[in-house]
């Protein structure tokens, strides 16, 4: 080959490795015109969120990507500003708001309730009182034919079967609404356990995920476990009513958990709902929230990508809420809608309210 | 100009490939081509090739040594708070803070010690019969692929059939011996995990099996040795090493086997009472809580849980070298 030619070809080759070189680390930015936004967190909330960003993208085209790795991982994901949103069913603890250091806002989306399912020939519907239920999962009454049990069910037989409590092996917000429960109705329970989303259980087997937990009650006769009721009203498990604070015994339904909410509700809208002064409110219900800043101007976030969140977030407590009925998720009160467009309203960027 | 040969080629050949030339006149690119293009004819050098070899090799230590220090430094602060009480601590409470190890350490060495128990016995069968009855032919080829396809099928899998499977089985045999019916436990694990680890023995003593050398074997025969005595007393022996070898690496996959586990053991964060009762081990417990842990303390004991499993898995993998070292010893 000639010198001038063989070096001009090894120019081209050179410019054309420098060009590809480039385009591989900057070419993404320019050519994604659509905004995304990431969250993680809770995995109760996951089937309506799941239809709710795939509507929402299909409506504004704004993608919204959300891994359910649970409560405890959307916290720390949030501190750790890898997402954009955190979503959970537990609210944050003093320890976490210091290491976030900045405020966060919950912003709830929807409730739940943790209702107790079990595996008894012919299905009874068992009425429990909150002692009752703290002394079954702290091992203290052992058959299900013990005499507390049946004197509040005077219709029943039950038979003379042991107690096999099944609790949740993987950390998450189910658990920590049936603590907080649990905490507030029996002392014994407060000082020997504590609330949290991971327990030292005293008695029992562990399933993972609310499948694991409905399975593995499915299986052994005598057991019993909690669940949400969106898996047992799915799965046709049989499950109890509970006595709440005003003395009545409520079914767990979609119409009782709202009602739940229908009670005093803090500004910033971090309640517990467990032991609900509403009356006819089932006791073990629980808000789900979506985490997110209140200043939005961290990291390298945009005031595009800020207002995309803001718009978002409106919707899914206004529009998106049609979504929580069919999916036997119960969608936000009136009151509580009001509260959290205050809320929402109040998140800023640059100082700045972000939505007027 | 002749230029200095690295390589020991011959002056005509380097001639041929063109490296023979007055530099001033050549330009830059020129040569750079020319040289690729005889590295290219050329094949590569020598050392290279050596070199290549070195950077792999270390390159594997530096990855293993980064594991061991990253469980370390992320395990301080659990360290500095329990210190080696740790390792005997009977309570797992994320709630108050108190964390110990020796329920999953019991948990985990249980499991995978009847595990391996029970999986012996059929591997060290399947690798006789492969090994010496059935070398070659359709049928040795079958089993073989067949052994081969448990080894690929996902531990999900295995935890799915132990679930919808195996435990209703074990339950209705609980029922009969009127002990709690479970059905998920330390018995269903070790016979899901027994059942896993199965082909890694099988296959490994199988090789080793088939590797006595014949004429040993005819000796005994010529001195009217039956069958099964020279299996017993040949084979056995001399493949000894080899055998003890692949157990070892089942142990290995048997410790650290994680999703089969967590769906059929249980769960429950106590020292097991019997074989019957549900336990926890080291992998089910982090990959159960890891997640969603929130606090330091949690997620460093957490950590510190897959240290205390690495450092077992070490331990038992040089045991077990030694003992393959003495094995292979005493024959020579």
């Amino acid at each position: 080959m000639k010198t001038s030619v063989l070096r001009s070809r090894m120019n081209q080759v050179f410019c054309f490795i420098i060009i590809l070189a480039m385009l591989l680390v900057y070419g993404d930015k320019g050519l994604a015109k659509e905004t995304e936004l990431i969250g993680a967190g809770a995995t109760f909330p996951y089937p309506l969120y799941s239809k709710m960003f795939d509507v929402y993208y299909n409506e504004n085209r704004v993608k919204v990507n959300y891994q359910a790795i649970g409560s405890g991982g959307g916290i720390r994901q949030l501190i750790n500003k890898t997402v954009d949103f955190g979503g959970s069913d537990a609210m944050m603890s003093e320890k976490d708001l210091t290491e976030a250091s900045v405020p966060v806002l919950h912003i709830p989306t929807c409730a739940g309730a943790v209702v107790l399912t079990y595996k008894l020939t012919g299905d009874p519907k068992i009425r429990f009182t909150p002692e009752i239920v703290a002394d079954i999962f702290l091992g203290k009454i052992k058959k299900w034919n013990d005499g507390r049990i049946s004197t509040i069910n005077p219709g029943l037989k039950l038979p003379d079967e042991n107690i096999t409590v099944v609790h949740r092996s993987d950390g998450s917000g189910t658990t920590f609404i049936f603590s907080d429960y649990l905490s507030k109705v029996s002392p014994e329970w407060k000082e020997k356990v504590g609330s949290g989303t991971s327990l030292n259980w005293p008695v029992g087997l562990g399933g993972k995920g609310n499948p694991g937990v409905a399975g593995l009650v499915q299986q052994i006769p005598g057991s019993i476990g909690y669940v949400e009721l969106i898996y047992a009203l799915q799965n046709k498990m049989p499950y109890g009513t509970v006595k709440n604070k005003k003395g009545s015994f409520v079914d767990p339904s979609i119409a009782s958990t709202s009602l739940a909410a229908n009670t005093e509700l803090p500004d910033d809208m971090k309640v517990s709902l467990t032991d609900t002064d509403a009356q006819d409110g089932y006791p073990i219900s629980g808000f789900t929230w979506i985490l997110v800043y209140k200043e939005q101007n961290y990291g390298d976030k945009s005031e595009e990508k800020a207002k995309e969140l803001v718009k978002l977030l409106w919707w899914m407590t206004h529009g998106g809420q049609k979504y929580a009925d069919p999916l036997h998720y119960a969608p936000l009160s009136k009151k509580a809608v009001e509260k959290t467009e205050k809320l929402i309203k109040s998140v800023t960027y640059n100082g700045k309210p972000i939505m007027k | 100009m002749i230029e200095k040969g690295t390589d020991n080629v011959s002056v005509e050949l380097r001639q041929q490939l063109g490296l023979l030339t007055d530099r001033s006149t050549e330009d830059f690119w020129v040569r750079i081509h020319k040289r690729a293009m005889a590295g290219w004819k050329f094949g590569l050098s020598e050392s290279f090739f050596r070199k290549t070899l070195y950077v792999a090799g270390t390159f594997v230590l530096v990855i293993l040594i980064a594991i061991f220090l990253s469980l370390v430094v992320a395990s301080i602060p659990a360290i500095r708070h329990f210190g080696v009480g740790f390792l005997f601590g009977t309570t797992w409470d994320p709630v108050r803070g108190e964390f110990g190890a020796l329920p999953f350490v019991m948990g985990t060495l249980f499991v995978s010690l009847l595990a391996l128990a029970i999986s012996t016995v059929f591997s060290l069968s399947i690798s006789i019969f492969l090994g010496e009855y059935f070398r070659g032919g359709v049928i040795s080829a079958f089993i073989t692929s067949v052994i081969e396809l448990l080894a690929g099928i996902p531990s999900v899998i295995y935890g799915f059939c132990g679930l919808f499977l195996l435990v209703p089985v074990v339950r209705a045999l609980e029922i009969k011996l009127n002990v709690a019916p479970y059905g998920v436990g330390i018995l269903t694990s070790s016979l899901v995990l027994a059942v896993m680890i199965i082909p890694y023995s099988a296959s490994i003593g199988r090789e080793v099996i088939s590797l006595v050398p014949s004429d040993l074997k005819e000796a005994a025969f010529s001195l009217g040795a039956t069958r099964f005595e020279v299996v017993r007393k040949v084979v056995l022996p001399y493949a000894r090493s080899g055998i003890f070898a692949g157990i070892l690496l089942s142990l290995g996959r048997a410790l650290g086997e994680t999703m089969a586990v967590t769906m059929v053991i249980g769960n429950s964060n106590f020292i097991p009472k019997g074989i019957f009762s549900p336990a926890n081990t080291l992998a089910s417990v982090i990959a159960n809580e890891f997640t969603e842990a929130t606090g330091r303390l949690y997620l460093s004991s957490l950590v510190e849980l897959g240290l205390v499993l690495f450092m077992v898995t070490t331990v038992i993998n040089i045991f077990g070298k030694v003992i393959i070292g003495r094995m292979g010893m005493e024959d020579k």
